[in-house]
């Protein structure tokens, strides 16, 4: 069975013109010498079942008229010249997936007490089955997104990508970008051992050093004068509600205005020429197009 | 104004109203240890033969309650010394807490300096800043006698001069203009009057 009919027909990458089966299809037999054999029940049985998937899919699609939007997004342009390091902001995404499945997971085990803190993170490094393995791939991840968001930055930065009208996707990405650095401050406390503790004093003085508000800031993130139980508390509640429900939303408006904008040519690649001598018809059909921004380099079909 | 503006107004206004009654206790709550402070905790850590004035003697006590060991910190306890120009028959309380980010300085005999082991801050046998990043001198603890025992209360800090004034967190300048820029904390406690 064809991958493609498990695909609704709104769904399909459109075929190209010319290559239809349609109406230049082989003729159909002369069905009054040879007429086609009546299927079995099981023979329908199985072509029912083989359906079944694709009616699911059709029901849903009926339903919520996704398949419009889905196909816009997964068979948009791209331009000419797109590479790999195109691929380092949905790497980040991958990384901050893995980042919360296992966060999850270990919120089941940790306990956020500064006298049993320490001692969950031993019984999930020690004793949990494959803890160390999902605590390793958490603090692991963290270090992972991290540079691999700094990267993605550089990119946006070197290839000229910040520029008009992509300017507030560059500002959301550096509020994403400061969100995950909170992220890896907040997080850094949890294991409430000797490097963390001394590392979040130190973190936090830093923060005090702003003037007129900067006191009030470290007293905020320590909930008073000292470190102490609260502040652990405190710190996980930020780094598990407050800020994962902040960046998955925007990375949401992130991923919605790449897609609107459109991705931007490398820019070792010179602007297309403007076909002056075209017909006046060809020109209306390129200036249709997919609705992509102007000056995106995305080449014509 | 028409009324359908007269009712969008409204509705708007109840909407932010209903707003408000959730987002600004929930505010409240978690700005509010900014203006909370504590009760003030006094500790003994030994009768006053233990203390001398050339040296330091180090001690420890709870700063903060039920944290367990991370609630505890280090002090270095002497007699007020007549040599350094210092009231007689008090007992000085030098916190163990670099100036520069918070690291624990420790006190080197030999030298009669403070040093810190994470920025190389220095700190000369009263605690004022003679070498490195940290911006002011060491801070230091209240102390009082009670039934022949020496008793540490509230951490304060110290201008260069040594002038008492509201505890400041590490990092923070003290006297002068920077007594505005780095303003005293409702949750920390007055300075002793010198």
């Amino acid at each position: 069975m064809k991958l493609d009919s498990l695909i609704p027909a709104p769904l399909r990458k459109p075929a190209k013109p010319g290559t239809g089966n349609g109406a230049k299809g082989p003729a159909p037999a002369d069905l009054k010498t040879s007429p086609p054999e009546r299927p079995s029940d099981a023979q329908r049985l199985g072509d029912r079942a083989k359906e079944a998937p694709v009616d699911v899919l059709a029901w849903v699609d009926q339903r919520t008229a996704a398949s419009g939007f889905l196909t816009g997004m997964l068979y948009r342009k791209v331009p000419k010249g797109t590479n790999w390091f195109y691929t380092l902001g949905s790497a980040t995404l991958i990384a901050f997936v893995s980042q919360a499945i296992t966060g999850v997971f270990l919120a089941m085990f940790y306990t956020p007490s500064t006298t049993q803190a320490y001692a969950s993170i031993a019984h999930i490094n020690n004793d949990v089955f494959l803890g160390q393995l999902v605590h390793g791939m958490h603090k692991w991840g963290s270090s992972v997104m991290v540079i691999l968001i700094f990267l993605h930055m550089g990119r946006t930065f070197f290839f000229g990508a910040y520029k008009y009208p992509r300017e507030l996707n560059w500002v959301i990405g550096v509020v994403l970008l400061i969100l995950t650095m909170t992220m890896a401050f907040t997080g850094y406390l949890l294991p409430f051992d000797q490097r963390s503790f001394w590392a979040s004093v130190v973190g936090i003085n830093i923060n005090g050093t702003g003037p007129v508000l900067g006191p009030y800031l470290s007293d905020f993130l320590r909930a008073g004068p000292e470190l102490g139980a609260t502040t652990l508390s405190r710190f996980y509640a930020i780094h598990m509600l407050l800020i994962p429900g902040a960046i998955i939303a925007l990375i949401g408006a992130h991923l919605y205005l790449v897609v609107k904008l459109g991705t931007t040519a490398p820019p070792w690649l010179k602007a297309e020429k403007p076909k002056v001598a075209a017909p006046v018809a060809q020109l209306d059909a390129g200036v249709e197009g997919n609705g992509a921004a102007p000056g995106n380099g995305a080449s014509p079909a | 104004m028409t009324r359908r503006r007269a009712f969008t107004v409204a509705v708007q206004g109840i909407g932010g109203l209903a707003g408000a009654a959730i987002v600004l206790p929930a505010v409240g709550f978690a700005v509010a240890p900014i203006f909370h402070r504590g009760k003030e905790r006094w500790e003994a850590v030994g009768p006053v033969s233990d203390f001398v004035e050339d040296t330091y003697r180090q001690v420890v006590f709870t700063e903060t309650e039920s944290i367990g060991d991370a609630g505890k910190t280090t002090a270095y306890v002497r007699r007020s010394s007549k040599q350094l120009g210092e009231k007689p028959g008090e007992f000085v309380a030098v916190s163990n807490r670099c100036a520069h980010l918070g690291c624990p300085v420790r006190f080197v005999e030999a030298a009669g300096n403070f040093i810190c082991p994470c920025h190389g801050g220095v700190y000369d046998f009263q605690g004022k800043r003679i070498g490195g990043p940290p911006v002011r001198p060491l801070d230091h603890f209240q102390t009082r006698v009670r039934d022949g025992q020496v008793e540490l209360g509230p951490r304060y800090s110290v201008t260069s001069q040594l002038e008492p004034v509201r505890a400041r967190d590490p990092g923070e300048f003290t006297g002068g203009i920077w007594e505005y820029l780095y303003p005293p904390r409702p949750s920390t406690f007055p300075p002793p009057s010198s």
